[in-house]
C-alpha cells in the first residue's frame, strides 16, 4: 500500500478537521489500486485473446471497462458511505472478480465454434453472465453499505437471521432431488433455468447469529469448570450450542452430501467461539469433534454405506486419486494433471486446455487457472486472498465493539477456510469437497454472498479506522462507547 | 479479544502456507510426472494439433492424417486397410501404438531431434507444420499379391505369413501376416469405439494382432536342411558327395525311427547331397546331422541368424519392430554329450528348432547374395515436412557373412535343383533362376502340418532380385507346395514392379 494518499478531506468528514489526529481515509490509494487491478484484468483479457484467437480484437477492453465502471461506482459509494474503510479490500476483491470473469470468458471462447469467437457479445456465455452477476452483486453490496450505517444494527436481527440461516441450510435437504440436486450434491434450489445455492447466504446469516449469541454468552462459555491435562474444559451443559451446530453440520454432510459446507460452518463456529472466549480448550474440543465425526463417517461409509458412502468414496479418492483415474478419481486426477502441466510459469492465459477439466467453471477453476498462470500466478492469487483475510482480521482488531470483532473476525476466517477447503481439495491436500472459489467461480449466489461479506468487512473496517475524537459527534458514534450488548445481556447465573 | 484474533491470523497464514507448499509440490516437483502422465489428455490434444506425417510406399500414402472438426484436430486413417496393418501398425488415441507408427513416432509427430529446425521455424511463424514423412521399402505390387494370394490360398489356410526381402540390400519388399485387421477403427477418436474394436481383436483366437512374419517362431521342417547342408559343405562334403540315406533311420539311443515323406524318396543306402536336398531326404539329413554333431549345426545356424535376440526391422541400424529369435534348441544329453535322437530330429527341422518367417527369408537371401546376409529394414528414407529435405536415406549394411561364396554357390545350385527337379516346382518364373526349399513341419500330434517355402529369384545377369519365405500354418499335406506357388507369385510381382529388370 505504497500509493500516495492524501489526508481525508471529504465533505462527510468535515467535522474531523478539529480531531485529535489527522485521519487518513486513503480513498485515493483505493482508487489507484483499483485502476491498477482493472489494467491487469484488461491485460489478461488481451493475452487470452492473443492465445485463443491468435489476434487481439478491437473490443478486448469492453469487459474490463464494464467492470471498471461497476467498481468505480462502488468506490464512490465507499467514498461517501464508508470513507475510512480499508482501501485494499475493494481493489483486491475487484482483481479476483475481474480475473474470474476473464477466465470464464476464456472458457466461452474455447467452447464456441471458431467463427463465433471473434464477435461474442459482452454479456454472452458464462463470462457475460458472471459480468452481469458482478453488477448485481456490487449494487447489493452498495445497498447493504447504505442500509447498514452501523454494523451493530444488524445484531437486532440476529435471531431472525439465525433461524433464516438454518432454514436456508436445510432447505435443499428437504426439497425433492429434482429441484435441489446437481451433480450428486443437494445444495441447490432450482426454479426453471435459474438456480441459487441458499447455503452461500446461510453462511452470512449464521455468522451474524453466532457473533451475537457468543457476545452475550462469552462470559459463561469462558468459565472453566474442569481442568484436565492442563487445559480448562467448559462444563457439559455449556457445550450444548457447539454440539447442536456440530450435529447440524453433520446432518448437512449426510443429507446434502457436502462435507465442504459442514466443515465451513463448523470451522466458522469453532473459530468464533475461540475468539469470543479466548480459550484454547474450545479449539481442541472442536477439532476432536470434527475429526471424530469425519473419521466416524469414513468408517460408517465403509461399513454400512448409505448416506455415508459418498464421504467414504471421497476419502478413498483423496488417499489415492490414481487408483481409478478414469472413474471416481477422474476429476481430481485431471485437476492435478492440469496444475502439473501448468508448472512454474503456466501455459499463458488462454494457452491451456481447461475444458479437459470437469467443472472447471466452478470447483476446479483454480486448477484451470493454474494450468495457464502457473505456480507463480496461483501464488499471487493466494497472496491476494491472504491480503483480504488479513485485512478483515485487522478490521476486527481495530474495531472497538465485541460484536464487530466477532463478526469481522468470523467472516475473514470463513473466507480463508473456504479458500483452504477448495484449493486444498483440488490440489489433493485434503479430501475434495464441492465449494466455490470465492469471487472466481461462476455462480450468482456465491458472488453475491461474498460481495455482501465484503460490504460487512468494509463497514466494520470503516468503524475501526475512524478516528476517535472524543467529541461524540454523529460521525464517531459507531465506534464510540462500550459494547452495550454485554451490559444488557441476560447472562446466566452460574452457581458454583 | 485481540489476542485470539491475531492467533487466528497466524492460523490463516499457516493454512495458506500449506496450500502454497502443496502447490509447489505439484507444480514444481511433480510437474514433469503429471505433464507426461498417460492420463493427461493435454499431451494427446497437443499431439493431434500437428498434422502427423504420412507413411508411404511406392509413391502412395498408406497412413495419412485428415483434419476434423473435433477436439482432436487430426484423424489418422489407413487407406490400405488390413493389407498394410502389420507393417504400419496403428496410432490409437488411448492405446499403445505399434509398428512403424510406434518406431517412427517422433519423426511422424514432428518431435524428433532431426526436425528441430522446423520447430524453430514454427516458433517464429506461429504455424504448426506437419510432422515428417516416412517412406517404406515395400513394393506395393508385391504387397498386393502377397496379401491377396495369402488370403485366397488354395489350402484355405487362415493363419500364416509371407515376407520378401531384397537379398542385395535387405530391404523388405512385402510383409503380410494372416489373418490381418483393419487399423482404422483402432485410430478412432471415440475411445470407446477404439477400445471395443481392440478388445474384439485381442480376444480373437486367431490372434490377428500378432505379426506372424516377425514374431512367430515355428518348427521350420525341411527348410532347415539348407543350414545342415551348408555345415556339411564346409566340412568336406561336396554337393555330389554321396551321403548315407535309406528308407528309415533309427538314431543310436532312441527307438523312434525317422522315415522319408514317401517311400519313393531316397530308398537307396546312399544319395548325393544334391539329390538329398532336391528330394528332401529325411534319413540322409538325419544321419548327416548326427555325423556333424550339435556344435557344428548350431554354429552354422547362428551364422545364418539363429539365436539373434536383438534384431529389429524398421530404420536401418536403430529401432523398429523386434524380431523373435529363431532357435535351434537343445541337442545334448543332460550329461553334455550329443543326443543323437535330438540331433537327428533337429537336423530335419523338428524337435526344438524354431524359425521365424523373416529368418527363413534371410537364409534364402544369404544364399542368393553369395553368402552375405544383409540387415533387413523397412524404412527407405525419412522426408521432412516440406517433402524436400531427406533424412537418413538407408545405407544397406551387411549383417553377417553366413557362408563363403563357394558354399553359397553350391547351396544355390541345390536350391535351384529343388525348384527345377524337386518339391519346389510351383515357384518357377520364366526368364529367372529360381531356387528354393520346401518344408513340412509337424506342429502337434493331432494338428495338420505347417507348410513352408523359402526361396529366391536371380535374374539373367546373375543378380538376386528377391528372397521370400511363406508360411502356411496347419496347412496339411500340400501346404509347402502351395507356399512355393505363393512365393513364386510374390517374386514375380517384385520383378514386375521393378519393370522386369
Amino acid at each position: 500500500m505504497t500509493a500516495a494518499a492524501t489526508p481525508a478531506t471529504s465533505p462527510a468528514n468535515a467535522g474531523e478537521r478539529s480531531g485529535v489526529r489527522l485521519a487518513r481515509s486513503r480513498r485515493n490509494a483505493e482508487l489507484s489500486l483499483l485502476l491498477l487491478a482493472m489494467a491487469l484484468v484488461a491485460a489478461y483479457g488481451a493475452m487470452v485473446e492473443a492465445n485463443v484467437l491468435d489476434t487481439v480484437t478491437p473490443t478486448f477492453w469492453v469487459p474490463a471497462a464494464a467492470l471498471t465502471a461497476v467498481f468505480l461506482g462502488m468506490h464512490l459509494v465507499i467514498r461517501f458511505l464508508a470513507p475510512f474503510a480499508d482501501p485494499a479490500l475493494l481493489p483486491a476483491v475487484a482483481l479476483l472478480n475481474g480475473l474470474g470473469v476473464g477466465f470464464l470468458h476464456r472458457l466461452d471462447l474455447a467452447r464456441s465454434a471458431p467463427e463465433e469467437r471473434v464477435d461474442m457479445a459482452t454479456f454472452a456465455g458464462t463470462g457475460g453472465r458472471q459480468l452481469a452477476w458482478t453488477l448485481i452483486s456490487v449494487i447489493l453490496a452498495a445497498g447493504l453499505l447504505a442500509l447498514m450505517r452501523d454494523h451493530r444494527s444488524i445484531s437486532r436481527y440476529a435471531y431472525t437471521l439465525g433461524l433464516a440461516g438454518i432454514v436456508l441450510v436445510m432447505l435443499p435437504a428437504v426439497l425433492p432431488a429434482s429441484i435441489s440436486e446437481i451433480n450428486g450434491a443437494k445444495l441447490w434450489v432450482r426454479i426453471g433455468s435459474f438456480s441459487i445455492q441458499p447455503g452461500e447466504f446461510a453462511k452470512l446469516a449464521l455468522l451474524v447469529f453466532f457473533a451475537y449469541y457468543l457476545v452475550r454468552k462469552r462470559e459463561v462459555l469462558s468459565l472453566a469448570s474442569h481442568r484436565f491435562l492442563g487445559i480448562d474444559f467448559p462444563r457439559g451443559r455449556d457445550l450444548g450450542p457447539v454440539l447442536v451446530v456440530w450435529v447440524i453440520s453433520l446432518l448437512v454432510l449426510i443429507f446434502e452430501k457436502d462435507l465442504g459446507t459442514s466443515l465451513l460452518y463448523f470451522g466458522m463456529f469453532v473459530a468464533t467461539v475461540y475468539i469470543a472466549t479466548e480459550r484454547v480448550s474450545w479449539l481442541l474440543i472442536g477439532l476432536v469433534l470434527f475429526f471424530g465425526g469425519a473419521y466416524l463417517a469414513y468408517v460408517l461409509g465403509e461399513a454400512v454405506g448409505g448416506p455415508f458412502a459418498n464421504f467414504y468414496v471421497r476419502a478413498e479418492i483423496w488417499l489415492d486419486p490414481f487408483a481409478e483415474p478414469y472413474d471416481s478419481g477422474y476429476q481430481l486426477v485431471q485437476g492435478l494433471l492440469a496444475l502439473g502441466t501448468g508448472g512454474m510459469f503456466g501455459a499463458g492465459p488462454g494457452g491451456g486446455q481447461p475444458l479437459l477439466l470437469p467443472e472447471v467453471q466452478n470447483d476446479f477453476i483454480f486448477a484451470g487457472l493454474g494450468e495457464e498462470i502457473g505456480l507463480f500466478g496461483l501464488s499471487a492469487l493466494l497472496v491476494i486472498y491472504l491480503l483480504i483475510v488479513e485485512r478483515g482480521l485487522r478490521a476486527a482488531i481495530a474495531v472497538r465493539d465485541s460484536f464487530g470483532k466477532l463478526l469481522a473476525g468470523g467472516l475473514a476466517f470463513t473466507l480463508a477456510l473456504q479458500v483452504f477447503v477448495i484449493v486444498g481439495g483440488i490440489s489433493g491436500l485434503i479430501p475434495l469437497t464441492g465449494q466455490t472459489t470465492p469471487f472466481l467461480s461462476a455462480g450468482g449466489s456465491s458472488l453475491m454472498a461474498n460481495w455482501l461479506l465484503v460490504a460487512v468487512l468494509l463497514r466494520v473496517s470503516d468503524a475501526g479506522r475512524r478516528p476517535v475524537t472524543g467529541v461524540g459527534g454523529k460521525v464517531n458514534r459507531p465506534s464510540g462507547g462500550p459494547p452495550e450488548q454485554l451490559h444488557g445481556a441476560p447472562t446466566e447465573v452460574i452457581k458454583p | 479479544m485481540n489476542a485470539p484474533l491475531r492467533r487466528v491470523g497466524v492460523v490463516v497464514i499457516v493454512l495458506f502456507g500449506m496450500l502454497f507448499a502443496n502447490l509447489n509440490w505439484i507444480q514444481a516437483y511433480k510437474a514433469d510426472e503429471y505433464r507426461t502422465s498417460d492420463y493427461n489428455g493435454r499431451v494427446q490434444v497437443a499431439e493431434y494439433e500437428r498434422r502427423r506425417g504420412n507413411i508411404e510406399a511406392g509413391g502412395t500414402a498408406l497412413a495419412v492424417s485428415k483434419e476434423t472438426d473435433g477436439e482432436l484436430r487430426f484423424l489418422r486413417t489407413y487407406p490400405g486397410g488390413a493389407k498394410y496393418a502389420h507393417v504400419l501398425g496403428y496410432k490409437p488415441v488411448n492405446l499403445a501404438d505399434t509398428g512403424i507408427e510406434r518406431s517412427e513416432n517422433d519423426f511422424l509427430a514432428g518431435t524428433s531431434d532431426q526436425l528441430i529446425a522446423n520447430r524453430i521455424k514454427d516458433m517464429f511463424t506461429g504455424d504448426r507444420t506437419a510432422g515428417g514423412n516416412v517412406l517404406l521399402t515395400l513394393s506395393r505390387r508385391a504387397q498386393d499379391v502377397a496379401y491377396d494370394q495369402m488370403r485366397t490360398n488354395n489350402r484355405g489356410v487362415s493363419k500364416g505369413a509371407a515376407i520378401a526381402i531384397d537379398p542385395k540390400t535387405g530391404a523388405v519388399q512385402a510383409l503380410v501376416s494372416m489373418p490381418s485387421f483393419d487399423p482404422n477403427p483402432l485410430a478412432s477418436h471415440s475411445t470407446s469405439e477404439a477400445s471395443k474394436a481392440y478388445n474384439e481383436l485381442e480376444q480373437d483366437p486367431q490372434r490377428p494382432l500378432r505379426n506372424r512374419a516377425l514374431a512367430e517362431v515355428l518348427p521350420p521342417g525341411s527348410t532347415f536342411k539348407m543350414v545342415v547342408a551348408a555345415a556339411a559343405l564346409e566340412n568336406g562334403i561336396g554337393k555330389d558327395t554321396n551321403i548315407p540315406a535309406g528308407p528309415s533311420y533309427t538314431p543310436p539311443t532312441s527307438g523312434e525311427a525317422i522315415t522319408n515323406a514317401v517311400p519313393s524318396i531316397c530308398p537307396q543306402s546312399e544319395v548325393t547331397l544334391m539329390r538329398a536336398v532336391t528330394d528332401s531326404c529325411n534319413t540322409g539329413f538325419a544321419k548327416l546331422g548326427v555325423q556333424l554333431g550339435p556344435d557344428v549345426i548350431k554354429e552354422k545356424a547362428r551364422q545364418f541368424g539363429f539365436e539373434q535376440e536383438d534384431l529389429t526391422v524398421g530404420r536401418l541400424g536403430e529401432g523398429g519392430q523386434p524380431v523373435a529369435a529363431s532357435r535351434t534348441g537343445d541337442m545334448q544329453n543332460p550329461d553334455g554329450g550329443a543326443d543323437p535322437a535330438a540331433l537327428a530330429q533337429s537336423s530335419i527341422g523338428q524337435r526344438d528348432v524354431r524359425m521365424s518367417p523373416l529368418e527363413g527369408a534371410m537364409i534364402a537371401a544369404a544364399v542368393a547374395n553369395q553368402g552375405s546376409q544383409m540387415r533387413p529394414y523397412l524404412v527407405r528414407q525419412l522426408l521432412g515436412p516440406d517433402r524436400t529435405t531427406v533424412y537418413d536415406p538407408a545405407q544397406p549394411r551387411e549383417l553377417r557373412r553366413s557362408v563363403s561364396r563357394e558354399v553359397a554357390a553350391d547351396l544355390r545350385d541345390m536350391m535351384v535343383s529343388v525348384v527345377e527337379n524337386g518339391t519346389g516346382r510351383n515357384s518357377r518364373i520364366n526368364g529367372y533362376t529360381v531356387g528354393g526349399k520346401t518344408g513340412t513341419a509337424q506342429s502337434a500330434p493331432d494338428r495338420p502340418d505347417h507348410g513352408w517355402f523359402i526361396g529366391f529369384a536371380i535374374d539373367s545377369n546373375g543378380e538376386p532380385v528377391s528372397a521370400v519365405c511363406v508360411l502356411l500354418e496347419e496347412a496339411g499335406s500340400g501346404g509347402s507346395a502351395e507356399a512355393a506357388r505363393i512365393s513364386g507369385q510374390i517374386m514375380r510381382a517384385v520383378i514386375a514392379d521393378r519393370g522386369g529388370r
